[in-house]
């Protein structure tokens, strides 16, 4: 079963405990757009400053729980001051690593749910794997690269073998890419 | 730590009632299963799930068609499901007055659209409570955008019970009010029989969710005085896929059909048809019949326990649980709801800390024990508290003084991880 250091990396707790780019920014110039997780009533704010293509300033609020506060802290760390085309890569390489299947990733990573319910019911146990448990075809493992352009965020990668939290670490990033459509459609 | 109390005083031996239940003898995570979730879903005796697969094995056939003995056998078990659940309840014609349907949210929207269609116009006014699951506002909210009348609320007070002060100008205008009987998050269980008066007086309607009364008090829709009352089977022993509502036979009769299709016809003309009588006109197509027969079985299981014993039980449980959270947490635990544990149901939401509810439940998840954690469909509710989510874990007929300590040990464990 995967342990829970694997979710609760350390610097995973500590953007937790000092969340960075945490507050408002004046609308306009910033654009305000808010993602919400149906799930657990989350709630993500992203205040997004354009300037010339770039990521002039970002600002987070509303309220999460620890996966999806260190994912919106990191973000905002990682983004600020780069160009709108490289958010869009970061996202795609973060939703990247969110997509890959527990399996690939190697060593002893079965969830428990899997491990001693849901393969033994009927269907589930041949057809695990086309039962929503299947990678998805465009999913692959990231370059070196790639996970190091990710910096601190290559520690959410624990986050795939608990695939209800997965959620949590998109929600601040689907919140960007919902602030990006709206600056640069105003802009 | 003080020392574990063993005994409990009341009459439910929990650990012959745990043999019933297969899955609580499983573990999660290496441990012992602790189910604290039975709002959400209760766990099923092995009574039901052996009543649904002796159906299955020697009876199962559709219902109200067949000329042959197990389409009879079939008929009469289902049927007799109807009047064992509305006995349950104290409905005076329970053959004509339980509609079946597949859960008590269903059940809610059956009566808004075939009882609020019909009577509600633009000037009319619909009163919720702030405490309200979704299955109560949502089916009124969707009514309202296309009907034009208001929806509006009565508030809450801190310790968690209605607001009544300002009940007569609430009323004022209105047509039908929708109350829970108890709480899913706060576990208030409201003064409902003082609201139902005044409403009645003013010539509205009620109608009761019931999803978290009927499996821990006894009810009686005689006594409590309402006109409509929905209720879940899932949460009550009994398998998911079924629930109910009662209303009185003459609103009922009156109401237009719901859903269109089989079995709730008598006749079909290429110009019209004309409904079935009571309940079928509400039943189109076939209808959750091995899971009325859970039911029915799970019905039987609380009556031997003796709903009365139930509720001294969980009384006495969430008291404990209400003391071991507050002398262990102090002023780090805020749990909701009202203090006193003979005016709440079997559950205990609370906030922990800074902790985010999410990140609680995943500790207590490595500790084998089961919480829910969010905003339990009860958003608006939600907003009134000024929180996004809280940690709720409730109690049931299998839970005892163990479970609460595996909570407590749960939420030290949460604390030092964190460590905020």
């Amino acid at each position: 079963m995967p342990g829970l250091e694997d979710l609760y990396r350390e610097i995973i707790l500590d953007h937790y405990s000092n969340p960075r780019n945490r507050g408002e920014l004046e609308v306009p110039p910033a654009v305000r757009s808010e993602g919400f997780n149906p799930l657990c009533g989350d709630e993500t704010v992203v205040y997004l400053l354009l300037k010339d293509g770039m990521i002039d300033d970002i600002a987070i609020g509303g309220r999460g729980c620890s996966i999806s506060s260190s994912s919106a802290s990191m973000m905002s760390a990682l983004v600020k001051g780069k160009s709108v085309e490289q958010v869009r890569d970061f996202t795609k390489i973060f939703k990247l690593m969110l997509s890959v299947h527990e399996g690939t990733l190697g060593g002893d990573h079965s969830h428990p749910i899997s491990e001693n319910a849901t393969q033994n019911i009927g269907p589930a146990r041949e057809l695990g794997q086309d039962l929503g448990d299947s990678p998805d075809p465009s999913a692959r493992l990231l370059t070196d690269d790639e996970l190091a352009s990710l910096g601190d965020l290559a520690a959410l990668q624990g986050v795939v073998k608990f695939p209800v939290r997965i959620k949590c670490a998109l929600l601040p990033w689907n919140t960007l890419t919902q602030s990006l459509v709206e600056a640069l459609g105003t802009g | 730590m003080p020392p574990l109390r063993v005994e409990m005083t009341n009459s439910i031996d929990t650990e012959l009632i745990q043999k019933d239940f297969p899955i609580l003898s499983t573990q999660v995570n290496g441990q012992r299963l602790v189910y604290l979730d039975s709002a959400a879903s209760s766990q099923k005796p092995i009574q039901v799930l052996e009543a649904m697969d002796k159906y299955y094995s020697t009876t199962h056939a559709n219902v109200h068609r067949g000329v042959y003995a197990i389409a009879e056998n079939a008929t009469n078990l289902y049927e007799r499901a109807r009047v064992v659940v509305g006995r349950f309840i104290g409905a005076p014609n329970p053959a004509r007055e339980i509609v079946f349907t597949k859960n008590a949210t269903e059940a809610v929207n059956l009566v808004a659209y075939s009882w609020g269609r019909a009577n509600l116009t633009n000037s009319d006014v619909v009163l919720l409570t702030e405490m309200e699951h979704h299955a109560n506002i949502v089916p009124w909210q969707i009514l309202a955008q296309q009907l034009g009348f208001e929806i509006r609320f009565i508030p809450i007070d801190r310790s968690g019970y209605l607001n009544l002060s300002e009940i007569d100008s609430l009323l004022s205008g209105v047509k039908l009010v929708g109350v829970t009987a108890s709480s899913n998050v706060l576990g208030t269980i409201t003064e409902i029989s003082d609201l139902i008066g005044r409403a009645h007086s003013v010539g509205a309607l009620v109608i009761v969710d019931g999803a978290q009364f009927v499996p821990h008090l006894p009810a009686n829709v005689q006594e409590i005085g309402c006109d409509f009352f929905v209720a879940t089977g899932h949460k009550m022993l009994g398998p998911t896929g079924i629930g109910f509502l009662w209303g009185r036979e003459t609103l009922l009769d009156a109401m237009p059909a719901f859903l269109g299709g089989g079995e709730m016809i008598c006749d079909v003309r290429k110009d019209g048809f004309t409904p079935n009588d009571l309940p079928y006109k509400f039943e189109a197509g076939t209808p959750p019949i091995a899971e009325a027969i859970g039911l029915m079985e799970a019905v039987a299981y609380l009556e031997k326990l003796g709903m009365a014993n139930i509720r001294a039980h969980e009384i006495e449980l969430v008291g404990y649980a209400l003391d071991r959270l507050k002398s262990e947490f102090g002023k780090s635990i805020e749990i909701f709801g009202p203090s006193n544990p003979q005016d709440r149901g079997g559950v205990v939401s609370f906030s922990f800390k800074n902790l985010h509810p999410h990140d609680i439940s995943q500790i207590l998840d490595s500790e084998g024990v089961c919480i829910r954690a969010g905003h339990h469909c009860a958003k608006p509710l939600m907003r009134v508290l000024d929180v996004s989510a809280t940690a709720r874990a409730s109690l049931y007929i299998y839970n005892d003084y163990a479970d609460v300590e595996a909570l407590v040990t749960g939420l030290y464990k949460a604390d030092k991880f964190f460590g905020i």
